[in-house]
């Protein structure tokens, strides 16, 4: 089963080689991992994808909150979550393609934020699943390339009011995920 | 104040009194510091040896063990005892010196990126770069060290941070964390199932060193049996009769049958490490497993629990104490003492019989160091450890080496270097005639000053636990384990260190050295020269489960001339 995750990191050297060394030696399967800077300062975040059982994911989740420098690890499993990723993408065009091109575009709402006389870029954003769509359907045109961010995820606040959406206890979605950890920070 | 001083004032605030060392280029502003320093430095000959020393130190107090290197290979010789306090979860603080900062990364003389390096095998590391950090970053260095679940810490520093002046102010200790006490709701949980045994048994390991008193309380309230594992030796009397012994690889009888057949075991600050468990699928299939400890990640790890308490140990003991009753199980009790009674034939002379002899001469005061191999097995199954903090080995990473530098750690931290003889405690180590050569240089270091360890080296010429694993498992392929074509001569060894040695070959002689030996006032080593291809026993085979264990040796069940152990 696919595990989402965020991980709160002291912005400290070297913490995201921490991590990711002890992904490696525990032998983790990682899929996409993508970091960012907080609104709170000093502090960044990172939300991680792990393809691994529950007991493990559990692991995951214990061992990287052993490191000095991590705050916090939340799986959202536990409750409904909304995740988005962004992708960039290159795509030959030429004047058969330009139209058709353009329209699949429209559909998935890509903006051209580059036009070229022979190449369009586009930026997508959307869960996977839409962006691997819009990849598939750019394929036969000729990608040039692409460069997509990872996946980043929030728990939804809406879970507060919908207790379907929550899978175990209470809801506090519309607490800092910090909150309850403040002083370690 | 220059960030050397800082360094040292900041050791000082937090009850630092020794460091294990060896100078070098990039530490020499902290040498110089040190001059003028209340704090003892003993001087190591190989930076191994400080390291293992500080982990010795750390056994024997439950405080913390220093050790200080130069930059480079000073500080990569540092690596393998800091991966060894990582596994036995011992409070360390390692201090590097690094080249200046302006050189870091430019692969500068004697530089070593050991920071990167010892990612792994640290529970955290720092490299300061500016003196104003250093006093804030050593407390908080030591405060993850001792905190939780101990282990080691390093903090590098580069040279040109240890000359800068600094105004800030030395960081006094942080306060101690509250005590863990674990979730009441799952107290009660556990209780109700401890209630409901028919089998159970009580599993104590290393991380359980500070609750002696509670898990004798518990023992006694629940009349339950009681295994101590490789780390836990000494956490529960070997004199009392609810003892089984040690489980695992090379476990009594007793402890591994009852695990096999156990309803509930109650793990207590143990991990369920593969040497104890053997093959996962066959460990107390039929238990149910209560599992103790203040590290969550040791959860499910590896052994499934179904009560998970995260708690210190001691708090979860008392809980449990208060809430049990006694457990009336005396079909169980009959099963245990038939296996209490099952030793494995051992021969008449061997390097059983000889640490056998050696104990019987120690008290449960004595601290008892072993190296890694037969040795080292034999001594945890022939000892009777009665305190904890008595006993120190290289459990989880079996390290070579290990004995020597940490019984002269163990030794200092009761100050039986300065006091004589401390409160009529004796430090005494026994190793290989492999292992104790990997750091022999240590020696120099008990004569410099004067620490009386005594140190015993079971010779069977062989690096014994390999070749017996090449004999079971290779068709006595014995493929570069011979050692006695080239084994030095101990005692003369022992005397070009300025050491007085002894030697013996059979029983009677054994006796006498081992008096000589002991009444020597200061360092002193001991050379036994025992047959060379005895096997240790029970043993379970790599890859089998406990209740695979071969109780005795299948070469002496043909033999007849053998007594009972
Ligand atoms: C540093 C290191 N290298 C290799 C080993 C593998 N090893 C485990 S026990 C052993 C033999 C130890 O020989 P000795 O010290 O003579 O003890 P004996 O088993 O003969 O009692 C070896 C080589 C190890 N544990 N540590
Ligand atoms: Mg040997």
């Amino acid at each position: 089963m696919k595990h989402i995750f965020s991980a709160f990191l002291r912005d400290e050297p070297r913490v995201l080689t921490r991590v990711t060394s002890l992904f490696a030696r525990r032998g983790y399967n990682i899929d996409s991992l993508s970091v960012g800077a907080t609104e709170q300062r000093g502090i960044s975040r990172m939300t991680f994808i792990a393809e691994a059982p529950d007991y493990m994911a559990d692991q995951i989740q214990r061992q990287l909150e052993k490191l000095e420098d991590v705050l916090k690890v939340v799986n959202h499993a536990h409750e409904k979550f909304v995740d988005r990723e962004l992708v960039l993408l290159k795509v030959h065009v030429n004047p058969q393609t330009r139209l058709e091109i353009r329209m699949i575009a429209e559909d998935f709402r890509a903006r051209n934020v580059d036009v070229g006389s022979k190449s369009y870029v586009f930026e997508v954003t959307g869960d996977e699943g839409k962006i691997t769509a819009f990849i598939e359907q750019m394929r036969p045109f000729g990608i040039i390339e692409t460069m997509r961010t990872g996946r980043v995820a929030l728990s939804r606040g809406s879970n507060v009011d919908i207790s379907s959406q929550v899978y175990e206890g209470s809801s506090n979605a519309l607490e800092h995920p910090l909150a309850d950890i403040s002083a370690k920070a | 104040m220059t960030g050397s001083e800082a360094l040292l004032k900041t050791l000082e605030a937090h009850g630092v009194k020794h460091i294990f060392g060896h100078p070098g280029g990039a530490i020499m502003p902290v040498y110089d510091a040190l001059y003028d320093s209340p704090i003892q430095h003993i001087l190591v000959r190989h930076e191994q040896g400080g390291g293992h020393a500080a982990e010795g130190y750390a056994r024997a107090t439950g405080g913390l063990g220093v050790c200080m290197a130069t930059s480079g290979p000073g500080a990569t010789n540092l690596v393998t005892a800091l991966a060894d306090a990582m596994l036995d979860s011992l409070p360390i603080l390692a201090i590097t010196g690094n080249v200046p900062s302006p050189l870091l990364g430019t692969d500068a003389f004697q530089e070593a990126d050991i920071t990167g390096i010892t990612m792994p095998i640290t529970k955290h590391n720092f490299l300061v770069r500016n003196a104003d950090d250093i006093s804030k970053t050593v407390a908080k260095a030591i405060q993850i060290a001792l905190e939780g679940r101990p282990g080691p810490v390093l903090v590098d520093i580069p040279k040109d941070v240890q000359q800068a002046q600094t105004n800030a102010p030395i960081t006094q200790p942080h306060a101690k964390a509250p005590r863990l006490e674990p979730n009441p709701e799952t107290i009660a949980k556990a209780v109700a199932l401890i209630q409901s045994a028919k089998q159970p048994v009580l599993v104590v390991g290393g991380g359980a060193c500070d609750a002696a008193p509670q898990i004798l309380e518990f023992a006694k309230k629940t009349g339950m049996p009681v295994i101590t594992t490789l780390m836990g030796l000494g956490n529960y009397p070997a004199s009392d009769k609810q003892w089984l012994g040690m489980p695992g690889m090379h476990g009594s009888v007793a402890s591994n049958r009852a695990i096999s057949q156990c309803d509930v075991l109650i793990g207590v600050g143990m991990r369920f490490d593969d040497r104890v468990t053997g093959k996962t699928s066959r460990f107390a299939k039929n238990a149910q497993i209560i599992h103790i400890d203040i590290d969550t990640a040791e959860h499910n790890k590896l052994i499934p629990a179904f009560i998970p308490i995260h708690s210190d140990s001691a708090a979860a003991l008392e809980a449990l104490t208060k809430q049990v009753s006694y457990l009336d199980t005396p079909e169980w009790w009959l099963k245990l003492e038939d296996w209490q009674a099952r030793q494995p034939k051992r021969p008449s002379w061997g390097a059983a019989e000889a640490i056998k002899m050696i104990s019987s001469k120690l008290n449960g005061n004595d601290i008892v160091v072993a190296d890694v191999g037969q040795h080292q097995m034999l001594t945890a199954q022939l000892h009777p450890f009665e305190q904890p903090r008595k006993w120190s080995n290289s459990g989880g990473a079996g390290t070579m080496g290990f004995c020597l530098p940490a019984a002269m750690g163990a030794a200092v931290a009761i100050g039986a270097h300065d006091g004589g003889d401390a409160k009529g405690v004796r430090v005494v180590g026994i190793a290989g005639d492999g292992s104790s050569q990997m750091t022999i240089q240590e020696l120099a270091t008990l004569r410099k000053y004067d620490i009386p360890v005594k140190f015993a080296i079971i010779n069977n010429g062989y690096l014994g636990m390999v070749r017996q694993w090449q004999e079971m498992f290779h068709s006595r392929r014995y493929s570069e384990v011979y050692l006695e074509d080239s084994n030095p001569d101990f005692p003369i060894l022992a005397s070009a260190y300025r050491i007085p040695g002894f030697a013996a070959d059979n029983q009677a002689d054994l006796e006498k050295a081992i008096e000589m030996w002991l009444s020597v006032d200061g360092p002193a080593v001991l050379e036994v020269r025992v047959p060379q291809e005895a096997n240790v026993f029970p043993m379970v085979p790599a890859g089998k489960g406990l209740d695979e264990m071969l109780d005795d040796d299948p070469k002496f069940l043909e033999t007849k001339a053998l007594v009972p152990a």
